[in-house]
């Protein structure tokens, strides 16, 4: 399901330091085109779908449109990431629409101290079985 | 042909920087945020500098970019003696089984920290019904280091809300390399969208001296000099033609911008690589290849043909398995009910489908039942968005296809297909490198030990993740260990080689000069048609992967042949193979995006031709499901009960093939 931007909410992350979508897809797809500051996706057929352009976007001026070659018209599915939970509304070709509400994280974005608390690697333990954080399991 | 070569007539000539460090972590997916996180820890205390290079950008990056709905390595209450057993069994009898029970030993500790850091895990209530990461806060539920109970949807599977999966344990890496930076002064050790293509021997003619890579956003090559390297990126996708061909070609199971750049960095390093043979074919949703794993264990829903018979007991298929692959058909393996699906479909007896309505009806009532009307039906409701969040935090494009097709899983079953190969070593393959095992194990044979931990036959250059060899169903949690064994057993050997001073073979000249070769072979023949797309002189990289896709498909068993191949099959694979390997040599670029694209579709052509080799060399056919020799379509344990491994030589274009003792040390 290729991304695709919207031109009128697409404004190339002027304000920002980077452009959003390009920095994070990870594939390489997503460009901004200088002349007209506006993203787009240059390989469609090797997006991913994996919705991380979608999710980033402060304009929400990213979305998807299903392959063209298995899918039917008239689906979407919308992301809202926030900091805790991600919202995602679906709508069925049929326009039938499901919601749902999933938790993401239960710390706060940058709050990570990865080595807080943790003991001292343990250098005469270097080559034997075990990670810094404890000895190997044993049964 | 004449060999094209680049002098900078034609393209301009980039900024090459030299990065000095002790330890290089190449990818950085689960197992290279891992690594940043042993490694620093111990590098810090010493003073030794870590560097990480992505070729995206680490928050999602790698197999998980896109989130995980579970986390299908944990060990737990298990033993980890009986983890050796189930991945014994799954992958045919052959693992190392030193390097699997090394990675159960060790697992839980980084699932514990995935929780610690903000990774939602679900757990069981006292109603015995699962509540979420955030409600089993709430309701006070322990966490799993002091005990808490997870949801299990299998033996070793335990169920996540894993949408941010990827980004909270690259925040731990990427705080981890700050550290480091802290500790030894150095400016950036954290490397976002550079994409290395190639090891560069040291002059000793032993050690990798150099990785050396481009930025995919400014004219730059970097050479990085370490001490030791640990590869771990992943395994190869796109090698085979895949079903969908148009857009949807982006729509693969494992990750699109996996290229088997490992299996081409340790193969041009020369390190022996074991059963590249191996391969996996997941049974999944078909298109739109959404997990099929919750539905199967969770929910318990039945995959039938559809004629509604459950192929995997019909007789004769069964009784043809058992005749061909033994006791392996018996034990019923991943790759045996691919058969045996395979066969359902030979028959004519497709579409194959997941029975989702039945499975929820029957749920459903066990939950009226169980709880009353409202109640019942609550819980429902509840087992319905756990089915849609399973698709939503690993496979979306699989909930838009449901979306678009009208499906909805309580009234209407799902076709399920199994998908084109992949070459991978992490999930439920092990194609991949020959590495040192930790050797303390009891029963442990001389030859699975050479000093280091998960050091390949190179001295100095470590694995994890996808491209370690011959120990599969790590998944994201044993990898993200993985990397961190690798990661620790690496600083041990910096340690021993303090010495050591990296001398590439190649000059900085050299190396700028063969990283920008496609861009002096386009700007140099470009004008020579209207059309620069369509010219004689080169190949764009996206004609190189269709001739690389149709190759594999046609000859080496893929889906244009149901995964049949053969020795004469192969062969005149690998003669079309040689022939695109040396028009890789006019490999074209227009921008930077195409150089990535041109080296990614090299790498895959590597990995493509060790695969074809190695089949041609295993004369049986050991994962059927996955592939068959139709020249040898058995299992013959009295002469294939073995390791396969090789060794490419890259000057020469020439393989080395053995057959190694596989142990069992678990009984």
């Amino acid at each position: 399901m290729p991304s695709f931007v919207i031109t009128e909410k697409c404004d190339g992350c002027k304000a920002g330091d980077k452009t959003a979508c390009q920095y994070i897809c990870p594939h390489d797809l997503m460009i901004l085109d200088r002349e007209t500051m506006k993203a787009y996706n240059q390989e469609p057929e090797q997006c991913w779908e994996c919705f991380n352009c979608v999710k980033i976007c402060p304009q929400q001026a990213v979305e998807v449109r299903g392959y063209s070659d298995f899918v039917p018209l008239g689906s979407q599915t919308i992301p809202l990431r926030g900091s805790d939970n991600i919202m995602w509304t679906i709508k069925f070709r049929s326009g039938l629409i499901k919601r749902f509400k999933f938790p993401i994280r239960t710390t706060v974005e940058g709050a990570v101290d990865p080595y807080a608390g943790k003991p001292e690697p343990d250098f005469a333990s270097v080559k034997k079985p075990g990670l810094f954080t404890k000895p190997a399991r044993t049964e | 042909m004449e060999k094209e070569t680049c002098t900078f007539s034609y393209c301009k000539k980039p900024e090459v920087t030299e990065v000095d460090c002790d330890l290089l972590i190449m990818g950085g997916g689960m197992a290279g945020c891992g690594a940043a996180f042993e490694a620093c820890r111990w590098a810090n205390a010493k003073g030794l500098k870590v560097v990480m290079v992505d070729k995206a950008a680490t928050d999602r990056s790698g197999a998980v970019a896109m989130g995980l709905s579970a986390i299908n390595t944990y060990v737990g209450e298990n033993k980890v003696a009986d983890y050796v057993k189930y991945v014994r069994n799954d992958l045919m009898g052959i693992i190392r089984e030193d390097l699997v029970f090394d990675l159960g030993r060790h697992v839980d500790d980084s699932i514990e920290l995935f929780e610690e850091w903000g990774l939602p895990i679900w757990k069981k209530g006292d109603d015995g019904f699962s509540m979420d990461g955030h409600q089993a806060i709430a309701a006070g539920k322990k966490s799993l280091k002091d005990g808490g109970t997870p949801v299990r949807t299998g033996k070793w599977q335990i169920m996540i809300n894993g949408e941010s999966y990827k980004v909270i344990v690259a925040e731990a890496a990427k705080k981890a390399l700050e550290t480091n930076r802290t500790a030894t002064g150095m400016a950036q050790n954290h490397y976002e969208r550079v994409f290395i293509v190639k090891a560069v021997m040291d002059t000793n003619g032993k050690n990798v001296a150099a990785a050396i890579g481009f930025s995919t956003r400014e004219n730059k090559i970097y050479s990085f000099k370490a001490k030791a390297m640990l590869c771990a990126t992943a395994g190869a996708v796109n090698c085979f033609r895949p079903r969908s061909v148009g857009e949807g070609m982006g729509r693969t199971w494992y990750p699109v911008f996996c290229a088997g750049s490992g299996y081409a960095f340790g193969m041009q390093a020369g390190a022996e690589l074991t059963l590249m043979e191996n391969r996996f074919v997941p049974a999944r949703f078909k298109d739109g290849y959404g997990p099929v794993g919750a539905w199967f264990l969770f929910f318990k829903a039945k995959a039938t043909d559809s004629y509604g018979e459950d192929y995997c007991t019909n007789k004769e298929y069964f009784d043809d398995a058992v005749a061909r692959y033994g006791d392996y058909a018996k034990n019923m393996g991943t790759a045996i009910r691919n058969h045996l699906m395979m066969r359902a479909m030979r028959d004519g007896k497709g579409p194959i489908l997941m029975q989702t309505p039945a499975a929820l009806e029957i749920i459903s009532k066990n939950m009226k039942e169980k709880l009353g009307e409202k109640e019942g039906a609550k819980q429902v409701k509840h087992l319905e968005a756990e089915a849609w969040e399973d698709f939503l935090d690993m496979a979306i494009g699989q909930a838009s296809l449901w979306a678009a097709r009208n499906i909805e899983p309580d009234k209407v079953p799902s076709e399920i297909m199994p998908t084109e190969p992949y070459l991978l070593g992490s999930h439920a393959g092990c194609a991949g490198f020959w590495v040192s095992g930790p050797g303390d194990l009891p029963g442990t044979p001389e030859h699975y030990t050479w000093g280091y931990n998960r050091m390949t036959t190179v001295p100095g250059l470590f694995m994890a993740g996808d491209v370690v060899g011959a120990s599969g169903h790590k998944f994201s949690s044993g990898s993200h260990a993985e990397g961190r064994m690798a990661a620790k057993a690496a600083i041990a050997y910096i340690l021993d080689n303090a010495g050591y001073k990296p001398t590439p073979k190649l000059s900085l000249d050299e190396i700028a000069a063969e990283l920008y070769l496609p861009f002096e072979i386009y700007e140099k023949y470009k004008v020579y048609t209207t059309d620069p797309v369509i010219n004689p002189n080169y190949i764009g990289p996206k004609a190189l992967q269709a001739r690389l896709m149709k190759i594999a498909d046609e000859y080496f068993g893929g889906c244009a042949t149901w995964y049949m191949t053969s020795k004469t099959m192969l062969d005149e694979g690998l003669r079309q193979l040689d022939m695109l390997k040396e028009d890789a040599n006019k490999m074209a670029a227009k921008d930077l995006h195409e150089l990535l694209r041109c080296f990614e579709n090299y790498h895959r052509i590597l990995s493509v031709e060790a695969h074809a080799r190695h089949i041609l060399f295993r004369e049986e056919s050991r994962y059927p499901g996955y592939y068959y020799r139709g020249d040898f379509n058995k299992i013959d344990d009295a002469n294939w009960k073995c390791f396969t491994n090789s060794k490419y030589n890259v000057e020469a274009n020439t393989w080395e093939f053995k057959k190694v003792p596989y142990v069992q040390m678990y009984p």
